[in-house]
């Protein structure tokens, strides 16, 4: 077992690998000549070739790679073109902004997806179990914008409950602060619940269909037994699944929804840096992305090897 | 009513509820048993024989309903229970010992806690008292090592010995009934007849009643005071087991019984005809050596059965034959001339000539072909038959294998019966016109009436054909019934070779031997006897 | 007629009247796709249903030719990724060894960036436009399509009816295209119908992002963003885009579900 772990971490490091070759070469080796967009048709040839130098497009390409895999590790970015700062300095604090976001949701609408998905387990057929069905089906159905603009909408808009943006700065204070994260981690927290409950749900019905929680049943335990000591433990790595799949939406899914109410987090620099192609952030900001979807992964990975009992214990 | 009365079921019945109209699993059916009394229920699948024993918890399994009639239990309703009060019960007084123990134990805990686990639950025992009790039942079920054994994990233990712990598991409570669920079915023979023994000594040591559910009327001879026979969801007699065995009044009980009959006698081989010689065969998954030096000739028109338990390397051996699965060493040739060990390396004549059956028919038919199109292909791809020549061969075939062309040509497989699709598979084998089928289990999965009927096709294709069988088996009876030749194998050996008289009467080789003895058989005093014989050649060992 | 039949005619029904309004649009609309026929943000009337936006465009109009683009470019893109992931799938599972171990690597190295943000990148080098995010959606979708139609198919290769058929002698055409094909193509259909709708989302988010369709083409997800201003005074038009992409989302599910319900039944039996 143990052997099967480090080989996915080591799976992990190489795929992180890979990724930030396809990163890099996604800007250096595509069709389309960056500086030439940056710059526009009316840009002279020499002011061209000098932004090329900057972004080092002269040089070959595995040299710039290796260079800007150095600076990484250094954790230097390189700067951003359109604001001349450095990228790492740009990226730490929004960073911080959007785990706060993903984190936030992720306390509140994780437990509640599980809950969802065992009381829809627990009363299957029940028109609680058909409501909860329909609404979720439909929440999936919608675009994450929808969602927010929806809530904006009633919470903001009609209600003046909430702040319609979420300008946030550092200098805030926590109760302000926390005020402008209703509305996005709702909206997110919506989608993430529907997820996570159907799964729940229906990995917790698959094992229902077992011999042992026949055999349970004949041993008089209780139906609440049956469920949460019999079932649920043998349910685990599809639940482990949609979790890490739902915090990986967390912190990608953030794009649209910090777009939506102007947070100022990862996402929101990342659109905004594809809009000025400012390709030295755009890139350093998948890469984190990429980072975090891919370490979240492997740790489900992990935890699916460990919470099943036949590779726990060998024979 | 007495005192002496457990349970009484009468007018019993189960539905699966649905929109379309109700089916009926079970119809108004009746038992009593008597404490310490041990019935037992025979039926062929969908008998509702596995319905009626788990009703005597008040348990219906899911989607089913109990519709109408009484279970009464000691004197107490369990028709419409509370779910709390049958909880009680469950486990405590009525326990269950299911079909496949590696499926019915939790995969993710200690066996000696899922033993201990009603006793803690109903807070009859102390935690210490209960652990004492599994360890106890586990040496009393003759498990090796009870007290490491209780910590291991399902997947950690063989079937076997998982079957002796879902007994002990039941025994805990020492509770008043056992319902028994086909509980040696997935075993080995030599596995169950130990087994069957520990079973049958821990009940009567406990004067504990049973419901011993079962298809195999050899093993329920063994184990029952009483037995019933079901069909369809309706009883049809019962009797004392004596009297059952001896004395059969219906029909259906009397055409159960005589599938045990069917024999065909030996025929010594023609000279020098054979038609494929397999020689030296060496055969490995990766490292790990399953055939060792295998050497057997299939004659012309005969029959070839190589008999052995899960492990002895029986597959493999069709897999190699029909090249699948090229062997490290060896050779087989095919009308004397070298086969490739590679199917893909065959000529074509090769390859219509040796033909598979395998034992499930549901996985070998295409769910998307029609019954018409399955049979008409080898005819399509081997002899270009088309058209209306082709459709009349089709029709042939399906009428030699006793199925109306009109009715089948058009059906997906689904449609049909088991039986009927593994008649379906003889077609398309026989289509190809082969010289040799390599049948692997083909009646393992069926139920043995219409196994029977499947065998006895098989033997009349033979004699009309001259094709030759090789026939995969773990069951001795099969062999009996239909083999001209055997092959014992073991663990990838073989342990001896020759006609079917020569290896099936003495002097025996020491494993087909304790295949023979270990195969149950109808008389009621065969496992008393066998035990006794055994406990006999111990001592007599010993005191040597 | 039980409740999920009912709910599959309905979404049904809804998916029909979509797609051929999306179909006949230029016919359907009652003005051009970027024809400025009135005053700026004009309130619902009979004249313009939906009102106008920024620059005297009428929404439903617009509306209607955007749900021809992202309609066809999503058809398109889930077909480019059935087309991709099944094919790869299928033949990783047939062939099985070198082929499926580096198909199957390949995949998981895409499969391990989020898509999104995946498209971002490449998208903002390349440039947008219907043909580069046909290309683009369709490679990222074909992985989930790969992993689907690689496992079933691995489930169907070990059956043994492909077994029968390989001692046969059949070619591999025959195994693929009359053994395991007919077999996994109910589950892949289904998950046609899961994929489109998914894509629909992709592609209305990118819009919505400003990579999707470029100005001044409609389309579903551009146009919540054109005309996002108007929420914050309370008017919920631009919403009306994002609520035709539910609508059209949903009744696929809804269809899809009965379906897969009905595959069940029969392979059930």
């Amino acid at each position: 077992m143990r052997n099967l772990i480090l080989t996915r971490l080591a799976l992990a490091i190489v795929t992180l690998f890979f990724v930030s070759v396809i990163v890099f070469a996604a800007v250096r080796f595509l069709p389309g000549d960056i500086a030439q967009q940056l710059l526009g048709q009316s840009a002279t040839p020499e002011n061209v070739a000098a932004l090329r130098q900057q972004l080092g497009l002269d040089v070959p390409g595995y040299i710039s790679y290796f260079d800007w895999l150095g600076g990484l590790f250094r954790g230097d970015l390189g700067q951003s073109i359109a604001t001349g700062r450095s990228v790492s300095e740009l990226i730490s604090g929004r960073l911080a902004n959007t785990l706060f976001l993903a984190g936030f949701t992720a306390i509140i609408a994780i437990p509640l997806g599980y809950i969802f998905g065992f009381l829809g387990a627990l009363l299957k057929g029940t028109s609680f179990d058909r409501a909860t069905n329909v609404i979720a089906l439909s929440i999936i159905s919608l675009p994450e914008y929808f969602v927010a603009y929806v809530l904006v909408v009633l919470l903001a808009v009609k209600t003046g409950w909430f702040p319609a943006l979420s300008r946030v700065s550092p200098s805030m204070g926590f109760l302000d602060y926390a005020e402008r994260l209703v509305l996005p981690s709702m909206s997110l927290g919506f989608v993430i619940i529907a997820y996570i409950m159907r799964v729940t749900k229906s990995s917790i019905l698959n094992v229902l269909g077992e011999d042992y929680v026949q055999m349970a049943q004949m041993k008089g335990n209780s139906r609440f037994r049956v469920m949460f000591v019999h079932a649920l433990p043998n349910a685990l790595a599809p639940i482990i699944n949609v979790t890490a799949i739902n915090l990986a939406y967390l912190v990608v899914g953030v794009v649209i929804v910090e777009t939506v109410f102007v947070y100022p987090g990862l996402g929101q620099l990342l659109v905004d840096s594809v809009a000025k192609r400012d390709m030295p952030v755009v890139q350093a900001v998948c890469l984190v992305f990429a980072g975090i979807y891919i370490l979240v992964n492997a740790t489900a990975d992990i935890l699916i090897v460990l919470s099943n009992p036949r590779l726990r214990h060998a024979k | 009513m007495s005192d002496n009365q457990l349970l009484k079921i009468s007018g019993l019945r189960v539905e699966v509820p649905s929109p379309k109209g109700n089916s009926t699993i079970l119809h108004d059916v009746g038992l009593t048993l008597n404490r310490g009394e041990v019935l037992g229920l025979i039926g062929e699948s969908g008998a509702g024989k596995s319905t009626l024993g788990l009703a005597a918890a008040g348990f219906v399994k899911p989607g089913c309903a109990i519709t109408g009639g009484s279970i009464l239990f000691d004197g107490k309703e369990l028709v419409g229970m509370d779910r709390t009060l049958l909880e009680k019960l469950r486990g405590v007084r009525v326990a269950y010992v299911a079909q496949s123990a590696s499926a019915s134990f939790n995969p993710s805990f200690q066996l000696g806690a899922q033993c201990a686990e009603t006793a803690l639950q109903h807070h009859l025992m102390s935690g210490n008292e209960a652990d004492a009790r599994v360890q106890e039942l586990f040496a009393e079920m003759m498990l090796p090592n009870p007290e490491q054994i209780v910590f291991r994990y399902p997947h950690q233990v063989s079937g076997g010995q998982l079957q002796r712990a879902m007994t002990a598991m039941a025994m805990v409570c020492r509770p008043d009934l056992i319902i028994f669920d086909e509980p040696t079915t997935a075993l080995d023979v030599t596995t169950q007849v130990g087994v069957l023994a520990s079973i049958r000594s821990i009940v009567e040591h406990y004067g504990t009643a049973a419901i011993y559910v079962t298809h195999d009327l050899a093993v329920v001879a063994q184990m029952a005071d009483r037995i019933m026979v079901m069909k369809n969801g309706r009883m049809v007699e019962q009797a004392t087991t004596r009297e059952m065995l001896s004395n059969p009044k219906e029909e259906y009980t009397k055409s159960l019984w005589s599938i045990r009959n069917f024999k065909t006698d030996e025929r010594s081989r023609d000279a020098e005809a054979l038609v494929m010689q397999i020689k030296g065969i060496n055969a490995a998954y990766g490292s790990h050596a399953v055939l060792n030096d295998i050497n057997f000739d299939v004659p012309k028109a005969r029959t070839v059965a190589i008999v052995g338990e899960s492990g002895s390397g029986k597959s493999t051996l069709a897999r190699v034959i029909t090249g699948l699965h090229p062997p490290v060493s060896g050779s087989i040739k095919f009308e004397d001339k070298p086969l490739a060990g590679h199917v893909s390396k065959r000529s074509r004549y090769e390859l219509e000539s040796v033909q598979i059956i395998h034992q499930y028919p549901d996985k070998a038919l295409n769910p998307r072909q029609r019954i018409g199109d399955i049979i008409a292909r080898p005819l399509r791809l081997y002899f270009g038959l088309k058209g209306e020549e082709l459709r009349g061969r089709v029709r042939q075939i399906l009428q030699t294998l006793e199925l109306d062309p009109d009715q089948m040509y058009n059906r997906l497989p689904h449609e049909l019966s088991g039986g009927q699709k593994q008649r379906v598979c003889i077609g398309r084998a026989l289509a190809a016109k082969p010289k040799v089928i390599i049948c692997d289990e083909v009646t393992s999965a069926l139920d043995q009436v219409v196994a029977e009927g499947i065998l006895k096709t098989l033997v009349r294709i033979q004699q009309e054909f001259g094709v030759s069988y090789v026939v995969i088996t773990h069951d001795i009876g099969l062999v009996q019934a239909i083999a001209d030749e055997v092959v014992v194998l073991k663990s990838g050996n073989i342990i001896e070779a020759g006609s079917k008289s020569q290896v099936l009467s003495p002097p025996f080789a020491e494993y087909t031997q304790l295949l023979l003895a270990s195969t149950p058989e109808m008389d009621p005093d065969w496992l008393t006897n066998l035990l006794h014989a055994r406990a006999g050649e111990k001592l007599a060992n010993e005191s040597l | 007629m039980p409740l999920e039949t009912v709910l599959a005619v309905i979404g049904a029904a809804l998916i029909f009247a979509i797609v051929i309004t999306a179909l006949f649009a230029p016919w359907i609309a009652p003005y051009g796709e970027n024809a400025s026929v009135g005053g700026a943000y004009e309130p619902w009337s009979a004249v313009h249903v939906f009102g106008t936006d920024s620059i005297g465009r009428d929404i439903l109009s617009r509306m209607i030719y955007g749900g021809r683009n992202t309609i066809g470019l999503a058809f398109a893109a889930t077909c480019l990724a059935f087309f991709i992931g099944s094919a790869l799938g299928t033949a990783a599972a047939v062939l099985g060894g070198w082929v499926d171990l580096v198909l199957g690597r390949l995949n998981d190295l895409l499969m391990a960036i989020p898509q999104l943000i995946f498209a971002l990148l490449i998208l903002t080098v390349v440039g947008s436009s219907a043909y580069t995010l046909i290309a683009v959606i369709g490679v990222l979708e074909s992985t989930r399509v790969f992993r689907l139609a690689r496992s079933l198919s691995v489930s169907i290769v070990h059956q043994d009816f492909v077994e029968v058929a390989k001692l046969r002698g059949e070619s591999l055409g025959w195994i693929v295209f009359r053994e395991v094909v007919p077999v996994s193509f109910p589950n892949l259909l289904a998950e046609f119908g899961l994929r489109f709708s998914f894509t629909i989302l992709f592609v209305s988010s990118l819009s919505f992002l400003g990579l999707g369709l470029q100005p001044p083409t409609a389309d579903w997800g551009a146009l919540v963003r054109e005309n996002a201003s108007l929420i914050a005074f309370g008017d919920v038009t631009p919403l009306l885009p994002a609520g035709a992409i539910a609508l059209l989302t949903v009744a696929v599910n809804l269809v899809v579900d009965w379906y897969l319900a009905k595959i069940r039944r029969r392979s059930a039996l």
